[in-house]
């Protein structure tokens, strides 16, 4: 499905978003009015362009149109691995990222990230997994690392990890494993703008966001033990 | 004027191990650790992988004084694992900044010593970096600064580089590591000459205390002792005052960045980037010590 699918089904009364080296910007309609558009399709590598790039037009929503939601597409394959990339402290300009998203929520702007493609580490860290919740397309590729490329660096057989990864969401790529713990709210069969509506004015109508991503995945019994660790931590 | 150090007497602050280091760095005698191994448990995570555990999971919390002031504390043990996030480790960092925003402390003093994600819980370390990055943003909007301190032999890379960016500063050692990817991941992925691993004078050179001290990456640069980190750590809270998030706050930082990435456009080594800085000499920037390095940086062009 390419993006511009994506965006039909998700925004049928009408959007105005343009790609410009994997980065993607603009608005879109819905039932209850504009939201901004804002993500990244390749999928794309993270390097200090895309994330500042991302972070001035956060910016811009926060200082030119208060209140209006954003919708974040994600599509990443990672962090952009380079000397010049690291050379110039590629985790701050991530954090950055990061610090806009977090700015926007704080201002009152419900934000939502969805998952169209590939959300891979640092890439997935900077704004797909900071949005007030996070979901993901049913094709979605959720990872830090493939399995083989795991057992590489493990040193753990490839078999085990396969055969563990049947019984455990702790480890293994995979979107359903990431909503089990908690981190993606719910998976779309497919992009759908009722879907999108109904998240959108869920969260509008819940107030501010708290991180509830491990409550939830407790409660999906996909992480047992981070909720009672930190009551413990309150607690001594 | 701090008396010299006498480098026989130096208590190194990278081999140290983190209870070492929350002894040397805090007020003597101070540190109360919450869940200490006796109330912990090892991650049932790495005993089903058959490797073992630690009771703490690599990473100590508790409550301390640093200078006096109440303080929070996070240490990463980075000789377990790596000093990697997995699900107990993560919420431990988590349930630490958490009670930071209640209880209210003059900070949280988190001594990074990580190379990110611990792969074996790899989704459960992704979330927690996730959880820790929202928590920490909470904790400052909430009033308390948060102060990294990278100088641990693991350094702060992937995930935990993200979260010491995050925090109000960084007091750093010119042996601390700062950086996302590890150069033994861009090496595999990308090639040797992209970049060399085994070359420890390049990586420092692109990761080290000394390049992000000059390009501003890091408040304060430190020698590599504890009682150093200590001074630095209290220097840098002396006065200290979180601001409120605000846009104008980050669109500074964002003006900043994206100059600097035009400033230093194409160049891959701390050499080419400190040449354009203005340094007379960058092949001396590696062998200087720490106080020339600090007296040189103020007296840089604009």
């Amino acid at each position: 499905m390419t993006l511009h699918d994506i965006l039909d089904a998700l925004f049928p009364a009408g959007h105005a978003v343009e790609v410009s080296d994997q980065l993607v910007a603009g608005t879109a309609q819905t039932a209850t009015g504009t939201v901004a558009v804002l993500g990244t399709t390749g999928p794309a590598a993270i390097g200090h362009d895309i994330a500042l790039g991302l972070a001035g037009r956060i910016l811009d929503i926060v200082d030119r149109h208060p209140g209006r939601p954003i919708v974040f597409l994600v599509d990443t394959k990672g962090q952009a691995l380079s000397r010049a990339e690291e050379l110039l402290c590629l985790n701050g300009s991530l954090a950055h990222l990061a610090r806009c998203v977090d700015l926007a929520r704080r201002q009152g702007h419900v934000s939502l990230a969805l998952v169209t493609g590939e959300a891979v580490s640092g890439g997935f860290l900077s704004f797909g997994l900071m949005a007030d919740k996070t979901y993901a397309l049913a094709d979605a590729q959720v990872r830090v690392m493939d399995l083989k490329a795991m057992a590489r660096v493990t040193k753990i057989a490839h078999e085990r990890l396969v055969e563990l990864a049947g019984s455990s969401p702790t480890f293994a790529p995979g979107a359903e494993n990431y909503q089990r713990m908690g981190a993606i709210e719910a998976i779309w069969p497919a992009p759908s703008a009722s879907l999108l509506e109904a998240a959108l004015a869920n969260q509008a109508a819940a107030g501010p966001a708290t991180d509830g991503r491990m409550a939830s995945g407790r409660a999906r019994d996909g992480r047992r033990l981070a909720a009672d660790v930190v009551a413990a931590v309150l607690a001594a | 004027m701090n008396a010299p150090i006498n480098p026989s007497r130096r208590h190194s602050y990278f081999e140290a191990t983190a209870r070492n280091r929350v002894a040397a760095v805090l007020d003597a005698g101070s540190f109360t650790e919450f869940l200490p191994p006796e109330a912990s448990q090892p991650s049932p995570h790495l005993a089903v992988l058959d490797i073992p555990g630690a009771f703490d999971d690599g990473v100590i919390v508790g409550s301390a004084a640093l200078g006096g002031q109440p303080v929070l504390v996070i240490a990463q043990e980075g000789q377990f694992m790596g000093g990697a996030v997995g699900e107990i480790h993560g919420a431990k960092i988590v349930g630490l900044l958490r009670r930071a925003m209640a209880e209210k402390p003059a900070a949280v003093i988190l001594m990074v010593d990580s190379g990110g994600v611990r792969l074996h819980e790899a989704n459960a370390g992704l979330i927690a970096i996730s959880e820790i990055m929202r928590a920490v943003l909470d904790t400052r909007a909430a009033g308390v600064p948060v102060l990294a301190l990278v100088g641990g032999s693991c350094g702060a890379f992937g995930g935990m580089g993200i979260v010491s960016r995050l925090c109000s500063a960084i007091v750093m050692s010119e042996e601390g590591r700062l950086a996302l990817s590890g150069p033994e991941v861009i090496e595999t992925v990308a090639g040797v000459e992209e970049f060399d691993s085994k070359d420890r004078a390049l990586v420092w050179r692109v990761t080290g205390g000394k390049q992000r001290y000059l390009t501003g990456d890091c408040a304060e640069l430190v020698e590599d002792d504890a009682a150093a980190f200590r001074q630095g750590a209290i220097d840098v809270l002396a006065g200290w005052t979180e601001p409120a998030p605000s846009s104008a706050t980050l669109r500074a930082e964002q003006d900043r960045l994206t100059s600097r990435r035009q400033r230093f456009a194409g160049m891959r080594d701390g050499l080419e980037v400190w040449a354009a800085l203005g340094v007379p000499d960058p092949r001396q920037i590696p062998i200087m010590d720490r106080d020339s390095l600090v007296a040189l940086r103020k007296g840089l062009p604009a």
